[in-house]
């Protein structure tokens, strides 16, 4: 166990920080500090170039291995450039679900096909996908989809039907893997496929939604006999739950260290209103400022314990997600304690008719973290299921 | 960089607790901890002799192993998580810590080979009665004379003090107030003018005493570190033993949720295990996010005293690390521990049940060198002021 970096990782760091000094200038100066949870819908179009900015500088799928564009980072590596990307105030990733979900899973159970059709666009920042999971009676229960699947053999392709609800960015994305059901009349993890969709198409329409922040990041999407080509299922049909689990899988990844340094950066906004207007003095306010400094440092503690090992050697055990509970629910207090240290003022907003601070945006959006990605009591079910090995709760038979 | 324990310091960990489950059995506790001594004078000799731990992050020139703080974290977690009892908090983690950040080399060379070789035991005693941890608390009162000193004053909640051969004490210039004017010293515990008396506390596990320093005289080899100004290396002191106190925290919070996932699987209401119902599995798994959000704390604490030992750059941040990991692990102990009572239902309210003995421990521990609120306002003057 030792905390240290090598000279070649802090070397690493140096490139990394000189790279973002050098192109987070100019039109890219504007969205410093921009587009993180609650901003996801502000600056669009220059979010996207920056993606293509990011993927020139290759540092799109640093963490895909060599043979398919990536860079082939270590974890070391990996928790540098996020440290640095964050300390930068570089911008929320609009393409982290095609970097971060589509990627990793077509890498690991994707066909030669996919990989080439789909990998180059992800790398070079063009194609923005995003996760079509949840529907109207598949929130927690994921397994109930209900959206359909059948082949036509005539025309050779996949036609969808159905309906997705919550799916971030839909709007922005060009791509969407969907989960949906190709043998009609099964019931839960059976009879699923992972697939694939252009979103340019008629059969798919977006609606979006407005969230109780008053802005747009999610949407409904509507497939009425959507095409998917006959390759662009992933995994067999049926089958399409171990991939979706998969995919689950690589959402607890590296990227939660460039998440953090962002939580730092909120953390550091609250200290400044606190000293603003005084509040730093108030003991109460001061222990909750502690806690928060003191959680976000443990969060990172953790998340270097979840990298390092296999869960026995000290490390931290992977499968009994304590991860996403503690920081959803520190991140949920952060929004708490800062309209705490912000008093009246925190209910004034920056202009008629809802523009909201980043302050009140933060505070606002964080009662999604305990919902999105798992809610907490879902969690609290798989700590203790698969943590601590507790029975599973009594479902009806399906 | 590597958050894992490597091949070595797994085996310690399984070496220390193949050792514990031997010696440290709840009959084993509950006979040792009615005693006032406190201990079993032959457990603590096969530890020092056989297993040497008391010598594990102590230099090898000194006659110790020469291993890392992560090593002994290593151990104290598993005497925490064993309700071990015995002199080895007061012994390694207060007396060998205060030797090798403030003793002269002439101290270092008397003492730390006998405490490597299990002939000698030591305790610090530092705070009076005001209850405070910081540098406030000092109110003993040391007078130089002629390269004597002159120590008299009244010291409080001292680990062991009432069986540890020696004593290191923290006391001040009389016209000096806080950080200022303290010196430190290392004495034996039956100098003429200590009185040493035994204060039974409600958590048997670990021993305290009340010390009495009546017109006590040392002479000049016993100063250790710089005269009237000792306490930024009682500070260091300190954040050592409060991380080691965190390590045996987080051991204890491990234990009262294995003792209640055990339980709870095996009891049977309505028909099931109640393990099966979501509110107590709900409980479980935030006394699972406790314990290893915790084990974070400490782990990192430990590679931060390693650091600081080993002049690493991560040794600035000791404070910080030290009231990070025991402001969680305090409020995170205590809450494992009185939710595995809920958990354990009326038997968890027994004397027989050994829950209670790690509520108590929770407890104490909880208060041993500052509570959680103690903690987190070091970390807000660090932030705020
Ligand atoms: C901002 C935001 C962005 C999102 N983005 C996406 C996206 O891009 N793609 C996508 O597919 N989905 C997305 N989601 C959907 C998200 O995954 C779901 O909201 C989540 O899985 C919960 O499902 P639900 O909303 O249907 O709530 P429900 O499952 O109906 O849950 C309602 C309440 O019941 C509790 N509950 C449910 N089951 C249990 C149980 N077994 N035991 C105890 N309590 C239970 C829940 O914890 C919750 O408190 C997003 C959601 C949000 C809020
Ligand atoms: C000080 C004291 C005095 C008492 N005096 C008397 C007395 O005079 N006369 C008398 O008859 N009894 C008495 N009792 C017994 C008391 O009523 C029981 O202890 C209590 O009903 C709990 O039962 P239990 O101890 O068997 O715990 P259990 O029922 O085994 O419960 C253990 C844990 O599981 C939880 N649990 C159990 N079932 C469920 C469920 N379905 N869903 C979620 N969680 C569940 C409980 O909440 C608890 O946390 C006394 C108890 C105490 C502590």
């Amino acid at each position: 166990m030792k905390l240290s970096f090598s000279k070649a990782d802090e070397k690493f760091r140096e490139e990394v920080a000189q790279w973002l000094n050098d192109n987070l200038v100019e039109e890219f100066a504007q969205l410093k500090f921009r587009g993180g949870p609650g901003d996801e819908h502000m600056f669009p179009d220059e979010r996207k170039k920056w993606e293509a900015k990011l993927a020139e500088g290759g540092w799109i799928g640093i963490a895909w291995p060599k043979e398919y564009g990536g860079r082939g980072c270590s974890i070391e590596q990996q928790v540098i450039f996020n440290e640095e990307y964050a300390r930068a105030g570089a911008p929320g990733r609009v393409g982290h679900i095609g970097e971060g979900l589509t990627g990793p899973t077509l890498i690991a159970f994707g066909s030669e096909a996919q990989k080439q059709r789909y990998l180059p666009g992800i790398l070079s920042g063009n194609d923005l996908w995003c996760q079509g999971y949840s529907e109207p009676g598949a929130g927690s229960d994921l397994s109930n989809v209900r959206t359909k699947a059948v082949f036509d053999e005539a025309i050779g392709k996949w036609l969808i039907t159905g309906q997705k609800v919550w799916t971030s960015l839909a709007h922005e994305s060009d791509y969407i893997f969907v989960i949906a059901r190709t043998e009609s009349g099964t019931k839960g993890h059976k009879g699923l496929g992972f697939f694939l969709l252009n979103m340019d198409q008629p059969g798919i329409e977006v609606r979006g939604i407005k969230q109780l922040t008053g802005t747009s990041e999610f949407n409904e999407v509507f497939f009425d006999n959507a095409e998917c080509d006959a390759q662009d299922i992933v995994g067999k049909p049926g089958e399409g739950w171990a991939v979706a689990m998969g995919l689950l899988g690589f959402e607890r990844g590296v990227s939660t260290l460039g998440q953090q340094m962002q939580f730092q950066n909120e953390l550091d906004e609250v200290i400044v209103a606190a000293k603003n207007n005084g509040t730093h003095k108030d003991p109460m306010i001061r222990q909750r400022i502690a806690d928060a400094h003191i959680g976000l440092k443990i969060m990172r503690y953790n998340s270097l314990r979840m990298l390092s090992g296999n869960g026995d050697d000290g490390s931290l055990q992977k499968e009994a997600l304590i991860y996403k509970l503690f920081w959803a629910t520190w991140h949920r207090d952060l929004g708490e304690l800062a309209m705490d240290v912000l008093g009246p003022e925190a209910e004034i907003l920056s202009a008629a008719p809802y523009e909201l601070s980043r302050m009140q945006a933060l505070y606002l959006f964080v009662r999604s973290d305990t919902i999105y990605g798992g809610t907490n009591e879902i969690q609290r079910n798989i700590i203790a299921e698969r943590g601590l090995g507790m029975p599973k709760d009594i479902r009806p038979t399906l | 960089m590597e958050f894992s324990f490597t091949d070595e310091q797994l085996m310690i960990r399984d070496t220390a607790q193949s050792f514990l489950s031997e010696v440290s059995t709840s009959s084993a506790i509950r006979n040792t901890m009615g005693t006032e001594h406190g201990f079993d004078d032959n457990v603590w000799q096969r530890l020092c002799t056989q297993m040497g731990w008391q010598a594990t992050h102590i230099p090898e020139e000194y006659g110790g192993f020469g291993l890392g703080y992560v090593e002994l974290v290593i151990m104290l977690e598993q005497m925490g998580q064993h309700l071990f009892c015995s002199p080895f908090f007061a012994t390694v983690c207060l007396g060998a810590n205060a030797l090798l950040v403030a003793g002269t080399e002439a101290q270092k060379q008397h003492y730390l080979p006998q405490i490597c070789n299990g002939s000698l035991t030591a305790t610090l005693a530092y705070t009076g009665s005001s209850g405070k941890w910081d540098a406030h608390s000092v109110d003993a009162v040391v007078l130089a004379k002629d390269n004597e000193y002159v120590l008299n004053g009244v010291y409080r909640y001292v680990p062991d003090g009432h069986t540890t051969d020696v004593l290191i004490v923290a006391a001040r210039n009389s016209d000096t107030s806080g950080q200022s004017g303290i010196s430190l010293f290392v004495t034996d515990a039956n100098a003429k003018g200590v009185t040493r008396e035994y204060l039974p506390t409600m958590d048997q596990t670990k021993k305290q005493a009340h010390i009495v320093f009546d017109n006590v005289v040392v002479n000049e080899h016993a100063l250790m570190g710089e005269y009237a100004n000792a306490w930024p290396l009682l500070d260091k002191i300190l954040n050592l033993a409060t991380i080691a106190t965190a390590a045996e925290q987080v051991g204890g919070s491990q234990q009262v949720l294995n003792m209640s996932v055990a339980y709870t699987k095996e009891r049977v209401q309505f028909g099931r295990a109640i393990a099966g119902f979501q509110a107590v599995k709900h409980q479980a798994a935030d006394m699972m996010l406790r314990t290893e959000v915790g084990r974070s704390a400490v782990y990192y604490a430990a590679c931060v005293a390693q650091e600081f030992f080993d002049g690493g750059s991560l040794a600035r941040e000791l404070g910080e690390a030290a009231s990070v990991a025991k402001s969680y692990c305090s409020d995170g102990y205590f809450k494992n521990a009185g939710d595995a009572i809920q958990l354990h239902g009326g038997v968890g309210f027994t004397w027989e049940y050994d829950v209670h003995l790690y509520f108590k421990r929770a407890k104490s521990s909880e208060m041993f060198l500052g509570n959680g609120a103690y903690h987190r306002e070091r970390v807000a003057k660090m932030l705020l002021d």
